[in-house]
């Protein structure tokens, strides 16, 4: 699904990642962790080409994503789900519409998805705030609104940036759920967290593998999680 | 830029409309200039018009109309005047030749000596009045059978002081279709500029819909659309308010000179119409090439 080979990414003449060599592949589980600032969004970041490697390769479903232009890039991130950790949506639209809108941008009508909209929301908990707008939603609801976000067009591969950094411990359990669900049903995860307990109450349930960032570059975890 | 790219900004597309939030300064923005530069071109066009008119009509007019002087002693002024009025009833394009009487010569001197000036003691020269046909005379042919047979003729065919009058309403009508190059440039300056200042304004929207997977087209489409309605709803209001001004204008008549007359004649009225077609297309123009460029630069 997506490859990171020998990849580094420097900025500013300084080195944040360097050596980064891992394969998502199809339905695998991944969490990714590290101490705050050690690069797991810049990581995640490469690998739906929001940034570019500086050295090796990224590769998404086989093809090298330096060689995709602005388009193909495009369609590139309709295959992959990503859950930001700010959660952006765009605010003067209501919750229903900001879900929805990888269906829209992608010429969707909208007309014919709102049973599956309708689906999404229950199971995300979210029904009866599809009409609000986003600034008014709490952390939870936004957390749960963008993994929603994420996976309405059915991606292969789902990429969360702290999804529980702001709920929680009750929420930050739900959303996993919802995680774990994802990837039962054939997808692939990657999560960066710092929350050591939420790996350990996932390991109980998926078979998840561990990746830490330390020094800039990436090992397997031990057995210490 | 493609058949389907151009298909894709210009189909509305409500979906796609909503994904960009509102904009207060850059919307107001937009429709005050497409108004006001609209405004200004229904009168440059009007002025454009008019001095065409004008220049076509000094030309056509002054073209037809000459004077034939004779120079004679006073024992010779009679037969010259004779020879001359035969050679021009014989000159092919020459409509009409008349002698001016002494009253009429004296009231064309009138203005700069008096009315009465004793004409009998001074030696004041004959003077001819030829209309041309169409199409004209040779007025070079005519001179040098003037010159062979009647000594003292000078023709004057207008030609000194046509050219000039000629000339500075080409000239007007050239300046006023610089002006409305200069408003249509301007025009697109200022939409850049409010495009440019919508996207800047908008750059996380960009960034959201990128993460989804929206196509720079999509993303360009929403803002050239929006952009387009607003210019071409602002230079109808302009192009309705300018042409209400041009029908206030006083209407063309011979005392007003060429200061009247300066509105549409005939289907010259069907012409403003354009002015909004061609500024929706000049906002399409600046806003596709801005989002392009501002698409590029987030990249």
């Amino acid at each position: 699904m997506i490859e990171l080979e020998n990849v580094g990414y420097s900025y500013g003449g300084g080195e944040l990642l360097g050596e980064i060599s891992v394969d998502l592949s199809p339905g695998s589980f991944h969490f990714l962790t590290g101490p705050s600032g050690s690069g797991k969004t810049t990581l995640l970041r490469l690998c739906y080409g929001a940034l570019q490697a500086t050295a090796g390769q990224v590769r998404g479903f086989g093809e090298d994503l330096r060689g995709l232009d602005r388009d193909q890039m495009a369609l590139f991130r309709r295959r992959i789900g990503v859950v930001h950790q700010d959660c952006r949506f765009l605010d003067h639209l209501p919750l229903s519409e900001n879900i929805a809108l990888p269906l829209t941008v992608s010429g969707h009508e909208l007309a014919g998805q709102q049973e599956n909209l309708r689906e999404l929301m229950g199971w995300v908990g979210l029904t009866k705030r599809a009409d609000a707008l986003p600034p008014e939603l709490s952390g939870g609801e936004r957390q749960r609104a963008a993994l929603a976000r994420a996976v309405i067009m059915s991606p292969d591969v789902v990429l969360a940036d702290e999804p529980t950094g702001n709920v929680d411990w009750e929420m930050s359990q739900r959303l996993l759920q919802l995680l774990i669900e994802l990837n039962r049903m054939g997808k692939t995860i990657l999560i960066a967290t710092h929350d050591l307990s939420l790996i350990r109450a996932a390991k109980s349930q998926v078979q998840a593998r561990v990746l830490r960032i330390s020094n800039r570059r990436l090992q397997l975890a031990g057995a210490d999680l | 830029m493609s058949k389907g790219t151009i298909r894709a900004l210009i189909m509305a597309d409500k979906q796609a409309d909503r994904v960009v939030p509102p904009s207060g300064f850059t919307a107001r923005l937009t429709l005050f200039v497409s108004g006001a530069m609209a405004f200004l071109a229904v009168f440059a066009l009007a002025l454009s018009l008019a001095s065409g008119r004008l220049a076509d009509r000094w030309a056509s007019e002054l073209a037809r109309a000459a004077t034939l002087r004779i120079n004679a002693p006073g024992d010779q002024v009679a037969a010259q005047t004779k020879t001359a009025l035969t050679i021009l009833r014989q000159t092919p394009g020459v409509a009409e030749a008349r002698a001016l009487s002494r009253e009429e010569q004296a009231a064309l001197l009138a203005p700069w000596f008096g009315a009465d000036l004793p004409l009998d003691a001074l030696p004041v020269p004959q003077l001819i009045e030829i209309r041309g046909a169409e199409p004209g005379y040779d007025a070079q042919g005519l001179r040098l059978r003037l010159a062979a047979e009647v000594p003292g003729a000078v023709l004057d065919d207008h030609t000194r002081w046509r050219e000039p009058l000629v000339d500075a309403a080409n000239s007007l009508r050239r300046l006023a279709l610089v002006s409305i190059l200069l408003i249509g440039g301007a025009t697109a300056a200022m939409i850049t500029l409010a495009a440019n200042a919508a996207l800047a304004a908008n750059a996380q929207v960009i960034e959201v819909l990128r993460l989804v997977g929206a196509r720079d087209r999509y993303i360009a489409g929403a803002f050239v659309r929006r952009f387009t309605l607003r210019a071409l709803i602002g230079a109808a209001v302009g192009v309705v308010l300018g042409m209400a001004g041009v029908m206030l204008l006083p209407e063309a008549s011979d005392q007003g000179g060429f200061l009247t007359g300066l509105g549409f004649q005939e289907a010259g009225w069907v012409l403003p119409l354009i002015i909004p077609v061609l500024g929706a297309l000049v906002a399409f123009a600046a806003t596709w090439a801005a989002a392009r460029r501002t698409l590029r630069e987030l990249s």
